[in-house]
């Protein structure tokens, strides 16, 4: 749904899936017929349930994926008291092909959906996406227990466990659609990526990987809302190093205190709102170590701002290179996750559902 | 810089990389020789803006520009800054290039000069007092290839080719040598200077995602290694078509050629992928190993093998891409009379268990129909055809083609019946095509190559002996051409066929074919 400039539509009022299938079919076979080079992307099906009074602000938000955007998306817009199904399928290229080069089609279908239709959403879902693709689920507007029915046909699922208003509650549902063995994307998790293969990289030299054993204070700051992805921050760097953590304590009503057992040696945790921060997600991650030394990461102009200092006190401030991807890209990577398998979620997770009470 | 002391029981991977897709990079100081340069200007110095935008440099990176032109460092910084913003494959974020050029400097001078190298190491060294730590070298020479063991010597006279707490490394362009004897002496002048493990040789082929498929194509699918081999396989045919001409690059092609440009290097490297047996391992040594003893399994060509194995001809003019088009020699900067070949067709043979046999056809030229390379592999024909009583004209062998660009993708010539009451054959395709089943799209190769370059990982890289392998076979036909004279006006050789611009090439080259191969449609 990026820069769209070739399309194809059909709608119909009180449609049926069937039709909708058949109209599918017939926009793709349109389209091959007037340029041999347009091919269906075959990535991936991506179902989105939502409020269809925030719709506008879903397509938008799906507009700025730009290449991530799925092959197939369903889009269920729901909106409680509507009697009929309605459709609208879009088939869509980024333009017409050059002379010997492809241009891809992807395509999006929007179904209106009441409550009378919720019971049949399987059956209705099922026939919209492409077989043999897999299938990630995303119900930005909540409706949890609606899209439960449709997890049995999706193989992963989209959640930003930052948008639950109670943080606890956000990590016990990741586990539990885990435990059910659906793969969780969690863009929570996805805006700490930067951040996690910069402190892997401060601490990859040969000589300072040791140092990592002497790690002695961990403190993440946050966004106000955001404290499920300091606890998922703290939670990788306990599952990844080992160390034994209890619940923290909550400090002023804004911050979380606690600590660490590693092998046998403290490791004080601490979790800090940061009410600057406008975006959601990680504000700075600062790091001890028994030997003196001292990391801290912050967001900066053009990158993460590094701040080191050395055993003997000296210290050192730069700035690493790299552009924000903005909440756009974020989701964009969050669809690309889909087709990838992250080993260290889970355990991260696990953690910070110990960490947080 | 105060030290840790290592413990007994210190780890030796870092737990905290579990997980992530790019794995860290090493403080390191980039130095490019030749960075006012075309390569410099168009690949290299994108790349980087792409690696710091996607924050895939390392932690600490510097950048240092050496060249003869004279100007400062916010001179060359300024020269960087419109070389990304014209060639970047995104758009620049202002803050992430301002903050990648904010610390890079310029060394002037040429590229004998002793005091560049001292100058050199004096930036280098300020850079590790800034970090506070020892920070890696990677010294990539992209100048004229002259200037290599130039450069290199200077490097090791002014002691920059070791540090005692880093890594220090070089890269060095193509061409490794116009020679086999060229390629030999030049390896021995460059490791005479480093250790072989410090020498990472471009192929830039080997850093496109496309190529580096192959191994996945081949050794992460089981149905076709049971096929791969001389009892299945008729032939394979790898071609290089390019539909431009020599455009504004005269100076460098005329010296060079078809053969010299591409086959060589490239072809061949494509040519081990198809051929190689599996790695017991995709690292470096294991991987270079296996295409070392591909290449070694191709007989060197005598002079009397060269003149049936090879055709080579130039483009005359004639009609590209809907206009008319001017032959080689009507090309600006073209020397009156030059005999170096626009086109080169070879056929190889792979000496071993698997391939004896089978011959490897190799094409490339340039101002051919349009634009691909592709490798065909052409199975042999059932061994009885029930089928022949009832007309299937249509009947061909199968045939598996890897497209490596434009359309990325593998295509599988399949015999199919055609609807109706009589048993019909003809052929159908299956296609895959890349673009439509994933969602990233492909770094550039320079991305790859140099981040890898930094890590120190060369499996993408080309070795020494890699290179002497790939230059004695070439070596023969360089020499039966004549490439290795110098070039003498007026002295073209009357035999050397031409093929019209926006053609198939020359018909000169069916003549390489065995009786019943023929080359695939461009």
């Amino acid at each position: 749904m990026s820069a769209i400039t070739s399309e194809a539509v059909w709608s119909e009022q009180g449609t049926t899936p069937d039709a909708i299938e058949a109209a599918l079919r017939e926009l793709l076979a349109q389209r091959h017929a007037e340029n041999g080079n347009f091919v269906p992307a075959r990535v991936l099906n991506m179902i989105a349930f939502v409020d269809r009074e925030w719709s506008g602000e879903i397509a938008n938000r799906l507009r700025g994926v730009g290449r991530y955007h799925a092959s197939r998306l369903l889009v269920l817009s729901y909106e409680p008291r509507r009697e009929r199904l309605d459709a609208r399928v879009m088939v869509a290229s980024e333009g017409e092909p050059a002379p010997g080069e492809l241009a891809l089609l992807r395509e999006t279908v929007v179904v209106e959906i009441g409550d009378r239709h919720l019971d049949d959403l399987l059956t209705i879902a099922d026939p919209l996406v492409v077989t043999d693709l897999p299938t990630l689920l995303w119900s930005p507007h909540g409706y949890h227990d609606v899209v439960e029915g449709l997890l049995e046909m999706s193989q992963a699922i989209l959640l930003d466990s930052v948008e639950e208003p109670v943080a606890r509650e956000a990590l016990d549902r990741a586990s539990a659609l885990n435990a059910r063995g659906t793969y969780v994307v969690d863009l929570a998790w996805l805006r700490s990526t930067p951040w996690r293969e910069r402190l892997a990289a401060a601490f990859d030299p040969p000589r300072l990987r040791g140092e990592t054993r002497r790690i002695s204070a961990v403190s993440v700051r946050h966004h106000p809302a955001s404290t499920v992805a300091a606890a998922l921050m703290v939670g990788w760097l306990a599952s990844r190093l080992e160390w034994r953590v209890e619940a923290l304590e909550e400090a002023d009503g804004y911050a979380y205190r606690g600590s660490a057992n590693a092998g046998g040696r403290d490791v004080r945790l601490s979790l800090d709102v940061a009410p600057e921060l406008q975006v959601p997600g990680l504000a700075g991650v600062a790091i001890e170590t028994a030997s003196g030394r001292g990391l801290s990461l912050d967001r900066g102009i053009g990158g993460l701002r590094a701040h080191w200092r050395a055993p003997d006190g000296g210290e050192r401030e730069w700035t690493i290179p790299g552009a924000s991807r903005g909440e756009a890209g974020v989701l964009g990577e969050g669809i690309r996750q889909a087709l990838l398998r992250e080993p260290t979620y889970v355990p991260a997770l696990n953690v910070a559902r110990t960490l947080l009470p | 810089m105060a030290t840790i002391t290592t413990e007994p029981d210190e780890p030796l991977e870092n737990p905290l990389t579990a997980g992530l897709e790019r794995l860290p990079v090493a403080p390191t100081t980039l130095v490019i020789f030749g960075a006012t340069g075309d390569l410099a200007r168009r690949k290299l110095l994108p790349a980087l803006y792409n690696l710091a935008h996607e924050g895939a440099l390392p932690e600490r990176f510097h950048l240092v520009g050496v060249s003869r032109r004279e100007q400062e460092h916010e001179d060359f910084r300024g020269d960087c800054e419109q070389a990304i913003r014209r060639f970047s494959r995104r758009t620049p974020d202002e803050s992430v290039l301002a903050s990648l050029l904010e610390t890079v400097k310029y060394v002037s001078g040429t590229f004998d000069d002793e005091s560049v190298y001292a100058q050199l190491g004096e930036v280098l060294d300020h850079f590790q007092q800034l970090a506070g730590e020892p920070l890696n070298r990677a010294f990539y020479l992209s100048t004229a290839p002259a200037f290599f063991p130039v450069i290199v010597e200077a490097l090791g006279d002014s002691g920059l080719n070791r540090h005692e707490d880093a890594q220090v490394r070089v890269i060095i362009e193509k061409p490794f040598g116009t020679t086999l004897h060229e390629a030999r002496e030049l390896n021995r002048r460059v490791l005479a200077i480093f250790d072989e493990t410090q020498v990472f040789r471009i192929d830039h082929y080997l850093g496109k995602e496309t190529v580096q498929n192959m191994m996945a194509f081949r050794f992460a699918n089981g149905m076709f290694e049971p096929l791969w081999n001389r009892n299945y396989i008729e032939s394979v045919q790898i071609t290089a078509a390019e539909e431009l001409g020599i455009g504004s690059r005269a100076d460098y092609y005329d010296s060079s050629g078809a053969l010299r440009d591409l086959i060589q290097n490239h072809m061949l490297q494509l040519l081990c992928h198809v051929a190689m047996e599996p790695p017991v391992s995709f690292t470096a040594e294991e991987v270079r190993n296996e295409k070392v003893k591909v290449l070694q399994a191709i007989p060197q060509p005598t002079a009397a093998d060269v003149a049936e194995m090879t055709v080579r001809a130039q483009y005359s003019a004639g009609h590209a891409g809907g206009e008319d088009v001017q032959g080689y020699l009507e090309e600006e900067g073209v020397p009156e009379g030059s005999i170096t070949e626009t086109y080169a067709a070879l056929r190889l043979e792979v000496d071993n268990w698997r391939w004896a046999g089978v011959p490897f056809y190799l094409r490339t030229g340039k101002r051919l129909a349009r634009k691909i390379t592709e490798i065909a592999v052409t199975l042999k024909p059932v061994p009885h055809l029930a089928f022949s009583q009832q007309g299937s004209l249509g009947v061909q062998p199968n045939q598996l083609v890897l497209t490596l660009q434009p359309n990325e993708g593998v295509s599988l010539r399949l015999g199919a019946k055609i609807p109706g009451t009589r048993m019909i054959i003809r052929p159908v395709n299956m296609e895959f095509l890349y673009g439509t089943a994933f969602l990233s799209q492909s770094p550039e190769a320079y991305e790859r190559l140099i981040t890898d370059a930094m890590r120190g990982d060369a499996t993408l890289f080309t070795r020494n002996d890699e290179v002497e392998a790939q230059w004695r076979i070439c070596d023969p036909i360089v020499q039966y051409w004549g490439l290795a004279q110098p070039h003498t006006p007026g002295a073209r050789t009357d035999g050397l066929p031409q093929y019209e611009a926006g053609s198939q090439g020359p018909r000169e080259a069916d003549g390489l074919l065995r009786e019943g191969d023929r080359w695939r449609a461009i």
